[in-house]
């Protein structure tokens, strides 16, 4: 079959694979196969030398979001904003500003806020992530989604599910005891949630409607609902 | 971003070998690097990953001192009960910098490698930059220069370092570790960052295949007194035109010690004995406070638009000095 141009593929026609072909030895190979498309296909053979390992090319990357695990195919390069999104059609986590000035990307890394947009993929490996998709649904919302709707938190909703999930991740942080730039002495242990410090805690996140006093509302009811 | 190959380091010694490989740079937080790459400001071949190497602990060291693992996070080391506790300037110094979101991502190693805002260094739609490219020129002098260098600055580069947590750093008399080919050495952290000079393309002292271990902090008396002050464009989530770490050692009302370094106005962290030593032995009061702001910015030179940042940072040194005497942690 080393000659058959029918076996000429590249790699973005290359499901399904023959069986006795892996994904990965595909893979790794195309790249002499495009070369040698000048002059005739060949297909990789066994006998010849190991391909050398193509650290650029497409890897598997396992990753838990939402609590069920997925498995994807993603180059170094993608970051954890276009696989969530571009893969696996999670678009609840928005692209603002791509580069990790506005926040519209948030999730939640094993529990802690993080702009996916300057997180690779494959660095990600094995984290739990949680996307504005599994904090809670139209029927069963999150306190802190049910806070926004009733503060009326948002106004085009663009930035929302970023804020929702960094509010939800600040909560957290204040039950850690976490300090702030606002906090007057970070040698005190538990820091009291002021209206400063929500806005300070928040200031990661960027809305261009300007609903941010809406926003703060909606964090201090559920902060002050979590502490009673 | 163009494509990239990726290598996650399993060791060390690996990540050092893996440097060696032409192109090959190291990401941790990834918080710079990706935003620069994104940017087409850098331009690796390939990332060694060492975020899953085990540098991230902080613990107390025989000295009576700290040492904070390279890849601790920003949050991680703002919040921790030593550094709160023992170093509150390096807390709040930390929790000034960027936002939530990065802190929880970006690590105290890279924070020290991260590169300047200069708006010329960032757009490379401005071809002029000897930062980014060696022998271009700099589009800054001459240009819109407002968060430029009022100290230090070179011919070629007038940019300034970035990072809030270096000044704080700074004043600490922190030293950085760093491992190589050769075996491990310790920088202080006064010598770690350069002034531009004829190189401003090298921001640091670190040789070419050293990776960053830990950040060491001796003892410190700044636990009672100690402010870091920063002044920018917007409240938050905005870089230092202009910052002050304070740290004083008050005994009967009277100045025992002093660290005072500033951010945000040179290629490096800036600080001088001189004007410590001004403060020390007396009260702190508006006079003394002012003359130590006069020998810091004595050489400050206006860029053209950042002549504001000399008054700016001598009413900033007075302010922080006062309200560290004052307690304020």
């Amino acid at each position: 079959m080393q000659n058959d141009p029918a076996n000429c593929s590249l790699p973005h026609d290359a499901e399904p694979l023959p069986p006795r072909l892996s994904r990965r030895f595909f893979m790794q190979s195309a790249g002499g196969v495009t070369a040698a498309l000048g002059v005739g296909c060949v297909a990789p053979v066994g006998g010849l030398a190991p391909p050398s390992s193509d650290e650029s090319a497409a890897r598997s990357v396992q990753l838990d979001i939402n609590g069920a695990a997925h498995r994807l195919q993603v180059e170094p390069r993608t970051t954890l904003l276009d696989a969530l999104r571009d893969h696996l059609g999670l678009v609840g986590t928005k692209k603002g500003c791509d580069r990790g000035q506005c926040g519209a990307c948030t999730v939640l890394r094993d529990g802690r806020r993080v702009n996916s947009c300057l997180t690779l993929a494959v660095m990600a490996e094995g984290s739990k992530i949680t996307t504005i998709e599994g904090l809670g649904s139209p029927q069963s919302l999150h306190p802190m989604q049910a806070a926004f709707l009733h503060h009326d938190g948002f106004q085009c909703g663009y930035c929302t599910p970023g804020q929702i999930c960094s509010a939800v991740a600040l909560l957290s942080e204040v039950q850690a005891g976490h300090a702030s730039a606002v906090t007057p002495d970070v040698r005190v242990a538990h820091p009291v949630l002021t209206d400063d410090e929500i806005r300070e805690r928040m200031s990661g996140n960027i809305c261009r409607c300007g609903a941010y006093p809406k926003i703060v509302a909606a964090v201090r009811q559920v902060a002050t609902g979590a502490a009673s | 971003m163009n494509q990239v190959a990726y290598h996650r380091a399993t060791s060390t010694e690996d990540a050092i070998g893996s440097l060696r490989q032409p192109g090959s740079v190291l990401v941790a937080g990834g918080t710079n690097l990706l935003d620069l790459m994104k940017a087409g400001v850098a331009a690796p071949q390939r990332l060694v990953d060492v975020s899953r190497l085990p540098m991230a602990e902080i613990a107390p060291t025989s000295a009576g001192g700290l040492r904070i693992g390279a890849l601790v996070r920003n949050a991680d080391a703002a919040n921790h009960p030593l550094v709160r506790q023992k170093y509150p300037l390096l807390s709040q110094a930390l929790l000034a910098g960027a936002s939530p979101q990065l802190r929880n991502m970006a690590t105290m190693g890279g924070n020290l490698m991260q590169r300047t805002r200069c708006y010329y260094f960032y757009d490379t739609a401005y071809t002029a930059c000897n930062k980014r490219e060696p022998g271009s020129g700099c589009a800054a002098r001459g240009g819109y220069n407002r968060i430029h260098a009022i100290l230090g600055a070179s011919e070629q580069c007038i940019a300034t370092n970035p990072s809030d947590m270096s000044v704080a750093l700074l004043a600490l008399s922190a030293s950085v570790r760093v491992a190589g080919l050769e075996g491990e050495r310790v920088i202080p952290l006064a010598d770690f960052h350069r002034l531009p000079g004829d190189h401003p393309e090298r921001d640091t002292t670190l040789a070419a295949g050293e990776l960053i271990t830990a950040i060491e902090l001796p003892p410190s008396r700044f636990t009672e007194h100690a402010h870091y002050l920063k002044l920018r464009d917007r409240a938050s989530y905005a870089f230092a035109l202009v910052s002050v770490a304070v740290g004083l050692d008050m005994g009967s009302g009277i100045v025992q010690d002093a660290a005072l370094a500033l951010g945000g106005v040179a290629h490096k962290p800036w600080r001088m004995p001189l004007a410590e030593r001004a403060l020390i032995g007396q009260p702190l009061s508006e006079g003394s406070a002012a003359h130590a702001a006069d020998v810091l910015l004595a050489h400050a030179v206006d860029q053209g638009h950042n002549g504001f940042k000399i008054e700016l940072a001598r009413r900033s040194i007075q302010r922080a000095l006062l309200n560290a005497a004052g307690g304020q942690a």
